[in-house]
């Protein structure tokens, strides 16, 4: 969704099921000739259930993304958390701004002076200082850009 | 392997944004780049050893599931104290993520970052003064920097579509 509007809130009504699916997916999902029969089989459900509840849980946004998580870096790209400091009063046009651009990946709203955090993601990893420099002139502040020099692995997952 | 270059650039693209729903979703990328089912999953599988891509699954919205408070948490640690006090917060269990960042003087000192997500800011600040406590980093100053709204979340796009 593009603009000023929040990723909407949806109305949720998952199940246990739905709360078991969840988790079984962050772990992954096979590469085979029947995939999602081969995950249904584990909760002796139908592959046509499962398929049926990953769409809606897609098309209710509990879902952002499913199918291959891409090593940025890997595949060439270029990847990079950045930040502004916005007034108050210039924040919802700065955010128009930011988000029209096809790179940035997430943004949010902080609490604190440097109050806009986003992702830029780009499929080439030299592109990423022309976004910067583009989001520089469409509003006039500064981006300060913060490239991860080292992760230090957790495995970022959650208890659903 | 026998999926030229364009067949795999056109499947990168083809994958971007979400398996097929589909009984057999290999089968439907491949008839996409007239390979086989076979070739595709070889190429998959292949991606997935390599590194390229890190796992097949899901991202969670995480504010649809509860867990609405969200605080990236950073620090101004010692150059030379980076890994040692990274090293603490990685193994700390409510901590979800942990990078090292460049500082930006003179605005932003902060070199280390890490993220809690829970379900309120309550918990989440208990687990800072734990992990302050668990690593003994009281000296090392810090900032806690809770989401208050998130305006788009659509995961990166590495592969050129068309």
């Amino acid at each position: 969704m593009r603009g000023s509007a929040e990723t909407q809130q949806t109305d949720l009504a998952l199940d246990a099921l739905d709360r078991q699916l969840l988790n079984r997916l962050q772990d992954g999902f096979p590469v085979c000739d029947r995939p999602y029969l081969a995950v249904a089989r584990e909760f002796s459900i139908d592959e046509d259930e499962l398929i049926a509840r990953i769409q809606r849980l897609l098309d209710t946004n509990v879902l952002t993304r499913f199918g291959p998580m891409y090593h940025a870096e890997r595949m060439g790209g270029g990847l990079s958390l950045a930040a502004m400091a916005v007034p108050v009063e210039d924040f919802e046009r700065v955010a128009l701004l930011v988000n029209s651009l096809p790179e940035i990946a997430h943004n949010y709203a902080r609490d604190h002076d440097f109050n806009m955090w986003f992702v830029i993601a780009t499929e080439d990893r030299d592109d990423v200082a022309a976004v910067v420099k583009k989001i520089q002139a469409l509003t006039g502040y500064t981006v300060y850009n913060m490239p991860k020099i080292e992760e230090f692995y957790v495995g970022l997952r959650f208890a659903v | 392997m026998t999926l030229t270059v364009q067949q795999q650039e056109t499947l990168r693209a083809a994958i971007q944004d979400g398996l097929p729903l589909t009984a057999r979703p290999y089968a439907t990328l491949a008839q996409q780049i007239q390979a086989s089912e076979n070739d595709v999953i070889g190429q998959i599988q292949h991606w997935l050893d390599d590194g390229l891509i890190k796992r097949m699954g899901i991202v969670v919205r995480h504010h649809a599931i509860g867990y609405s408070a969200n605080a990236m948490v950073v620090w101004n640690v010692p150059d030379e104290l980076v890994d040692f006090v990274a090293e603490k917060m990685r193994v700390f269990p409510s901590v979800t993520l942990c990078y090292r960042r460049p500082r930006r003087l003179p605005d932003w000192p902060y070199n280390l970052f890490c993220m809690i997500h829970g379900r309120d800011r309550h918990w989440v600040l208990q687990q800072i003064e734990q992990l302050v406590q668990h690593a003994e980093l009281q000296s090392i100053p810090r900032a806690v920097l809770f989401s208050q709204r998130q305006f788009k979340q659509t995961g990166g796009r590495y592969a050129r579509v068309g």
